[in-house]
Order: structure tokens, then sequence, then C-alpha cells
């Protein structure tokens, strides 16, 4: 039962730091590939925090603000750049944030942080905890989607121009989506501290940003079901395959290849297609 | 009469190359002014600098009396000005009404928060709905843009950008691109509009059509004021007609 409990764990988290990527590249059109920076922020704070005696479950606002505050300067210094610009900038954010991490010895440097303290609540109750952080930001997802902010995100991810022209602050409502993203990111990252009890810089590198943005892109990018649905299954698989984790990098590139090539819009989006097919079948 | 927009002494150089020189205009509230020029003639540098996107090294511009520097241009949308591209962009993802009705919402998109905190679209939709059908599009508000000619996506240009009221509505080459009966269709339109006491600054190249609706004029060539006033009159100067007929016409 342990073994589940762990896996039911795993699969939260990842769900929640999916989503938080989804926030960005999904709903707003900007493309990350250092988003694991904001998972490591959050983690590195939460465990420096519960180390120095601060209850679990006040690191979490904490980091979300520490990972939000980043994200909010990362996406000023990335508002004037788009594209594959702003993915190659937010790449050298993640790889700067594995390179000062490194070298900072009260994050335990090249080897981590080991030891980190468990949450106050038994494995059962984390679990659970993190299975309602998920929904929680899945629901929100939902409510953003529906709301006048989802509007503007679905205009600025079309064509930011255009959104500027009918009168709208885009650089704003991008500002937005990175800080909610990241502190997202952040609380999947003081979960994540708590759940492994040990990190490392390696723990939060490039391959950490792509398996994550592989799961929005499989799943179909800005889809909530689609991303949760896709972040749940390829999360666990490497801890139920073992051929999937020795090649992990390897599978998840291919799938991400795969994807864009042939169904870019995900999972969401062969399962729109195949219901609209049956529904016309079916008369 | 009160001036709407005010184009003070704007000089615009790039290189050595003058695009725009010390030009003046004033638009006045509930006029349809057509602005013409032959190619080159400064006409799309002149409604970047209104629009924000080129700064004049000279000069200003004023809506309603207020200076518009260093303001971007979705704070000149919200200052009053709303435009109306050459080149047609619609939001692909988005069905013809809902490109509408994001315009109509400014109230709600003006602050993170308040666009945040609400998700109501159906009053914005219902005003949609209108402009849509003041323009023509009454029966495809459905419909994906991407599935409309050019014609309709040139109207539903003009439609979101009167969904944001603007003091001053500009029209960058509306009737480029369509047939004649497009374009008197369209031009039809926009005399209507400003019937209705929308003020308009027209940039077209169809000079059949903007003869037949625009009561003033502006010419521009070389980046040089030609002549600004009554069509006729303009059309008479014998610079205006050298310039469109090339010599001395």
């Amino acid at each position: 039962m342990a073994y589940e409990i762990t896996l039911a764990t795993t699969m939260a988290i990842s769900v929640l730091f999916a989503l938080s990527l989804n926030f960005i590249s999904g709903f707003c059109g900007q493309i990350s590939l250092g988003h694991a920076a904001f998972l490591g922020t959050g983690a590195y704070a939460s465990a420096t925090l519960t180390k120095a005696s601060v209850p679990f479950l006040l690191t979490l606002p904490a980091s979300a603000v520490i990972a939000g505050f980043f994200g909010f300067l990362i996406g000023l210094a990335s508002l004037r750049v788009r594209h594959d610009f702003l993915a190659i900038t937010t790449m050298g954010v993640g790889f700067l944030f594995v390179g000062v991490v490194r070298k900072q010895d009260f994050l335990g440097g090249e080897l981590g942080m080991a030891g980190i303290p468990s949450p106050d609540m038994s494995r059962e109750m984390f679990m659970v905890f993190c299975i309602f952080l998920a929904a929680v930001f899945a629901v929100f997802s939902l409510y953003i989607r529906r709301s006048w902010m989802g509007f503007v995100f679905d205009s600025i991810a079309d064509n930011e121009d255009v959104t500027r022209i009918l009168g709208i602050d885009a650089s704003r409502f991008k500002l937005a989506a990175f800080v909610i993203g990241t502190a997202g990111a952040g609380i999947a990252g003081a979960l994540y501290a708590h759940h492994f009890r040990y990190i490392g810089p390696d723990s939060f590198g490039f391959v950490q940003s792509v398996s994550v943005l592989a799961m929005v892109i499989v799943g179909g990018i800005g889809s909530v079901w689609g991303v949760a649905f896709a972040a749940a299954i390829l999360s666990v698989l490497p801890l139920l395959v073992q051929f999937v984790d020795d090649y992990k990098l390897l599978l998840y590139s291919a799938l991400l290849f795969a994807m864009m090539r042939f169904a870019p819009d995900g999972i969401a989006g062969i399962v729109r297609r195949s219901a609209a097919r049956f529904r016309r079948a079916t008369p | 009469m009160t001036p709407v927009l005010q184009i003070e002494n704007v000089t615009v150089r790039f290189g050595g190359v003058t695009a725009v020189h010390d030009v003046s205009l004033t638009i006045n509230v509930g006029e349809l002014v057509g602005f013409i020029g032959p190619n080159g003639a400064g006409k799309t540098t002149l409604m970047r600098v209104i629009t924000g996107i080129v700064k004049p090294q000279q000069g200003r511009v004023l809506l309603e009396g207020r200076d518009l520097a260093r303001k971007s241009i979705d704070a000149r949308v919200g200052a009053g000005l709303a435009l109306a591209q050459q080149i047609v962009q619609p939001l692909h993802d988005m069905s013809m009404l809902d490109n509408v009705a994001l315009s109509c919402g400014s109230r709600k998109t003006g602050r993170v928060i308040t666009a945040m905190l609400h998700t109501n679209r159906e009053p914005e939709r219902d005003k949609a709905r209108g402009l849509l059908e003041k323009v023509g599009l009454g029966n495809v508000v459905d419909a994906m843009p991407a599935t409309l000619p050019l014609g309709y996506l040139k109207r539903l240009e003009v439609a979101r950008a009167m969904a944001l009221e603007p003091k001053l509505l500009l029209l960058d080459e509306p009737l480029a691109g369509l047939n004649q009966a497009e374009a008197a269709g369209l031009a039809d339109l926009i005399l209507g509009l400003n019937k209705a006491g929308q003020t308009i600054l027209l940039i077209e190249h169809n000079l059949r059509e903007v003869l037949r609706i625009c009561p003033t004029l502006y010419v521009q060539d070389n980046g040089v004021p030609l002549a600004f006033g009554e069509a006729g009159e303009v059309m008479k100067n014998p610079d205006v007609r050298s310039a469109y007929l090339g010599g001395h016409a």
C-alpha cells in the first residue's frame, strides 16, 4: 500500500506542476523551457524553511510567493521576446538556476539537501493533501479559462499584436500568467521536497523542464483535463516500468516529436475529434 | 469645431530618407477625412505615428488635446483611437462573434484583476451581435474567420474597431483587395458610420470611392503635405493632379 501512496503522491505533484506550466504555455501561449527552475525555487525555499523549523504548511505560501516573485522578474525580462526567442530565454533561466544553486553551500551545493523534515502529517494524509492542491489548481484553471482573463489569454496566444490593438495591455496579462504559473510550480516544488525529502540541482534541470513540457504537449496544450491526464500517466510510468525510467529522456522526446508531428493538439484534441466523429456517425 | 486629432509639425526620418516632412493636420468631431497619396507618399508612416509604432523625430500628436507621446498602442486605443488594419488579422481561434465581443469588453479587460473576477460574456456578445449586424455580418456570427472571404474579414476589422467606441476611427486601406461591388458596399458602410456621428480618418488608394464618400481630403506626396480641404477643391489643385497623374497634368 505504501508504494501506491508514493505513486499517487508523485502523480498529484506532477499534475500540479504540469498544470502550472499549462497556465503559462497552454493558456497564454508563452512557451517555457525552464519551468523546472520554479519547481526548484519552491523546493529549495520550502526545504530551507522547514529545516529552520518553520511549519511545513507555512512554507507553502512562502514557496509560492518566492517562486512567483522570480517568475515576475523573469516574466518582466521576457516581455520583449516571443516565440522561439522566449523558449531559448527561459531555457537559459533553467540553466542559470542550476548553475547558481550548485555553487551555494547553504543550499547544499552539488550534493543537494538531504534530511528534509517530513511534513507534519501521515503519508496518507500528505497524499490526500497533494491531490487536494492539484484539484484546487485544476478547478482554478478551469475557472480562469471561463473568465475574461482566459478570454484575453486566448487572444494573446492567438495574436499578441491584435490584442494590443484591441486596447488590451497584453504585457500585464502575460506577467500575471507568469506569476500565477510560477507560484503554482513553487507550491509543487514545496510538495516535491517534502515528498522525496532529498533535493539536488539535477532534480530541476533541463530534463525536468522538457518532461513537464512533454506532459503539457501530450495532454493537449491549454486543456486542463488533457494535461492532468498526461501528467498523471507520464509521471508514474517511469516508476512502474523500469525500461521507461532507463530511457526517460529519449522516450519523452520521441513522444513530444510524435505529438507535434501527428497530433499537435494532444490527447485532448484526439478525444475531441473522435467524439465529433462519433456524434456524426450516430444520427 | 472641436478637434479630435491634431498632428502638429510631425517629421519622420529613416536614416537619410525623410518619410514625413513637417505635417500638420487637424480632424474635428464628426468629420470623415480621406487621406490619399500615391505609393511612397508616407501614408502608412503617418498612420504609424498616430498609432505609436513609429516615433517622430519632431512634432507631436494630440487626441482630444492630450499628447500621445510615450503612450503604447494599447494606451492610445484606451484613450480613444481605434484601428482597422489594411492586412486583416482576425483572431483565428475565435468565432466572429467572440472576435468582436472581446473588443466590446474593454471595461472588463482594462485591469487584470477585473478580468479575473468576471466570467459573464453575454452582455458583450449581445452588443457584438448588434455590431456584426450593423456591418452586414449578421448571418455569420458563429463562423470561424478562416472560413470567410476577405470582404467579410474587412468588415470584421471595422466592427472590432467600432466595438471600442472610439473618438477617432482610423481605417487603413479598408477597400484594398476588394472587388468593385464589395468596395462600394464597404464605402457605404463607412459613410453610414460617419453620418451616425463617428469621426473617421480613411487612408485609401481607391480614389473613386474616396471621392464619392469623403467631403474632406488630405493629400500627401513624398512625405510632404500637398493639399487639405474640401474634396472638389483639393482635386482641382495642380500639384495633386500632377502627383496622381505624373508630369504636368
